[in-house]
């Protein structure tokens, strides 16, 4: 079928806390040729139950054969797509930065304003942690970088669903 | 007090007995090893059938000839390694062609996981895209539900084959066991029930069509639906088109069959498909053979798809009123709408695109001459009318496949059998075995090529030794006939690496195997051979040397669209 437009897509998935499952997961997108851009996993408070946050792009046709295909998963119990639920976002990136004495300053400005935190101090370096949605982060990045970005992990986006206030 | 039941503590093979029994398995195909050598040694003592192959190949081909004629699930028993490794082509046949198998695989020892250890593989892992869904057995606690899960999903849904790894130490050890009744999982439950909001759409679609067809796939089989179709299209007067896979779904005879539908499909069924105004597609997946180029596909009809997978619907084509839901039920719905509908009208507006069929039909039906040489199709014509059309037809792949499917006029289902979605060569020689021990009252005949039958031709010896008197027709061109078809049409007939100039000779080797070998050569030697060789209670071979460079027409171009056919 004719493609359109990409966008990104965010879905929530609780799947069975059983070996293999992740295996299933990363093996249904790489067969059928479908982008991850994050995928981020971890236990729920049910130790029977993981969940795992996957955020993937596709136009309209392939976002919605992503949903049928998780969905048809054996061990996948429930799909939320975020484009159907109001929901909060949030990333943690940790920024390794160079730190040399005449942007210190700069620097613990930056962390002050963007509200992340210091979280190792070298000679030549700091570790900065930051938490926020996309935007923010990627804001933060392109304000750091011209002071020498060395290295940075991400955990890619963790989202939750938004209740009836 | 307890209500009479007692929890008794079982070995794993027990256990794994037990299972089957409840599941009412009667007959494993399979080959024994080392890790599996405590389940052989409890089977033998069960009044379950084992049909021992001759390469694991042919138990999981076998099984799903056995589940294709029977309706029932195909069972495997194969040892780890190799043996597991050996059942993927299988497996991966089955699951492109939603066939219901449990395939038991031995696994080394929990302990030795690995390690590398001596024929362990990690085929959980291999098997993850090639089946419906799998099992590593951890915890012999498990075990009993487990086995019992892998039937249900097996069967139930969309079928397909379901694999269960089974560690050596795992197998030995012991558990409390007590019959499992129902099988609940929590993230698996398919829809057999369609939405009552899109059924009247469907019908008011049916009204105001003018050109309508349907077009029915392995779904209608596989979903048992194929009365409830019959009645559907006799009801809304639509002609029916079917896939590969569909051929049965729809008696042949009956005055509404436009025939196959695709890359080799009838004139009329893909004329048919480029000018109806309404498409009614029942358990098809509208694969890329069927559909050629896809926006020249269907392009003036409105499009139905009912389909129990919803990842089906929408795939390949937009679609205009989806329905999940199982074939069966669906179908029922719509026709106790339709019951309450006047339709008197129905009959006469349909009659000018009737009509338009009928000449296609006749202006461009499927032919051939019959020549000196013997024609592939008048091998298959004749078996059809020898065997007035009741027998079961396993087919290989290529162009014995094709003219199998356009000679052999199919007017029930369960009945044709082939590799669709994977097209896998030497899928009809165990997969006849396996549909002959289901059906051992009927004629069961595999359409073989010269080519696809030497890469399963081992099974001979399970049919000898088990006396499944199969019967195997080589449409021997001595040629890998449709890839040199292809050469012939794309690449300037330059037949590299297709000729089968160093083939055994058949009759021969029939001999060898302890069954029977017969051969024709000229066109008036066709039919009597075919009926000696359906009096014998043996598995026979004949050997049909056929017309070297005959092609398989109508035919679409890859990627070309659905009306661009080659005609002879
Ligand atoms: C396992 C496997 N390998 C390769 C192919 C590719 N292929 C498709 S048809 C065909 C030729 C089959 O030759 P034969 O069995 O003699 O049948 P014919 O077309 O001559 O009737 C081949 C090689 C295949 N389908 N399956
Ligand atoms: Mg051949």
């Amino acid at each position: 079928m004719k493609s359109e437009e990409i966008t990104k897509r965010i879905y929530s998935l609780q799947v069975d806390n059983k070996p293999g499952v992740l295996s299933r997961i990363a093996g249904l997108f790489s067969g059928r040729g479908f982008n991850i851009e994050s995928l981020c996993v971890a236990e729920t408070t049910d130790p029977l139950v993981s969940r795992i946050t996957l955020v993937t792009n596709g136009d309209r046709n392939i976002l919605e054969q992503i949903k049928k295909h998780l969905n048809k998963l054996v061990d996948v119990i429930k799909v939320t797509d975020f484009n159907v639920t109001p929901f909060v976002q949030r990333e943690m990136a940790l920024i390794k930065i160079r730190a040399k004495a005449e942007y210190r300053a700069e620097i613990l400005r930056m962390v002050d304003i963007f509200r992340s935190r210091i979280v190792d101090v070298g000679a030549e370096y700091y570790i900065i942690e930051v938490t926020g949605d996309e935007g923010k982060i990627a804001a933060f990045l392109e304000l750091l970088k011209p002071m020498g970005i060395k290295e940075i992990a991400r955990t890619g986006a963790i989202a939750l669903a938004r209740e009836k206030k | 007090m307890i209500k009479g039941v007692f929890i008794i503590k079982l070995k794993g093979t027990k256990i794994l007995m037990k299972v089957l029994k409840e599941e009412g398995v009667d007959t494993i195909f399979g080959f024994p090893g080392g890790a599996v050598l405590d389940i052989y040694d409890e089977l033998v003592k069960t009044d379950i059938k084992h049909i021992l192959v001759r390469h694991e190949q042919g138990a999981a081909h076998a099984a799903d000839g056995y589940a294709r004629a029977s309706g029932k699930v195909g069972v495997c028993l194969v040892t780890s390694g190799p043996g597991a490794t050996n059942t993927v082509t299988g497996i991966a046949s089955a699951y492109m062609d939603s066939i219901p198998l449990v395939v038991f695989t031995g696994q080394v020892p929990t302990s030795l996981i690995g390690n590398d250890a001596f024929q362990e593989v990690d085929i959980v892992g291999i098997t993850r895209p090639c089946t419906k869904h799998n099992y590593l057995v951890s915890d012999i606690k498990d075990l009993a539900r487990i086995i019992k899960e892998a039937f249900y999903l097996a069967r139930s849904g969309r079928p397909g084959p379901v694999l269960v790894d089974l560690p050596k130490d795992l197998i030995q050890s012991s558990a409390e066991y007590k019959p499992i009744k129902d099988v609940q999982l929590k993230s698996y439950n398919p829809t057999y029930e369609p939405s009552a909001k899109q059924l009247p759409k469907v019908i008011k679609l049916i009204k105001k069509s003018e050109r309508p067809m349907i077009f029915a796939g392995g779904g209608v089989i596989l979903s048992g639906a194929s009365r409830e179709l019959k009645l559907f299209a006799n009801k809304i007067q639509a002609p029916v088109a079917a896939s590969l896979m569909g051929l049965g779904a729809f008696p042949a005879s009956d005055p509404l069959w436009l025939g196959m539908l695709g890359m080799h499909g009838t004139y009329r069924a893909n004329m048919s498909s480029a000018e109806c105004d309404l498409m009614i597609g029942i358990g098809v997946r509208f694969d890329d053979r069927v559909t050629g180029r896809t926006d020249a596909f269907a392009s003036k009809a409105k499009i139905v798809h009912i389909d129990i997978d919803p990842t089906s619907i929408s795939k390949n084509i937009r679609v205009s009123t989806p329905i999940v839901g199982d074939c069966k039920t669906t179908l029922k719905r719509l026709n106790k709408l339709l019951g309450s509908e006047d339709l008197k009208g129905l009959n006469k507006a349909r009659k000018p695109w009737l009509d338009q069929i009928i000449e296609w039909r006749s202006t461009k039906p499927l032919a051939y001459e019959q020549e000196k040489a013997i024609k592939p199709q008048f091998v298959v014509e004749t078996l059809y009318e020898v065997t007035k059309g009741e027998a079961i037809i396993t087919t290989e792949v290529g162009q014995n496949q094709m003219w199998a499917a356009q000679y052999y006029h199919f007017d029930k289902p369960n009945s044709f059998l082939t590799s669709g979605g994977l097209g896998c060569m030497g899928y009809g020689l165990p997969a006849a075995i396996g549909a002959q021990v289901a059906c051992p009252d009927r004629t069961v005949v595999d359409i073989a090529g010269d080519g696809s039958i030497q890469m399963n031709i081992q099974e001979m010896a399970t049919a000898v030794q088990f006396n499944i008197p199969v019967k195997i027709a080589i449409l021997n061109n001595g040629y890998l006939g449709m890839v040199r078809q292809w050469q012939e049409l794309f690449y300037d007939k330059c037949y590299a690496c297709t000729e089968m100039d160093h083939a055994p000779d058949f009759v021969k080797l029939a001999e060898a195997y302890g069954a029977v070998g017969l051969r024709a050569t000229k066109p008036e030697e066709v039919k009597p051979l075919i009926k000696k060789a359906l009096a014998i209670k043996k598995p026979v071979i004949m050997d049909f040397h056929v017309e070297r460079e005959e092609g398989v027409y109508p035919m679409v171009p890859a990627g070309a669209a659905i009306t661009d056919m080659l005609l002879v």
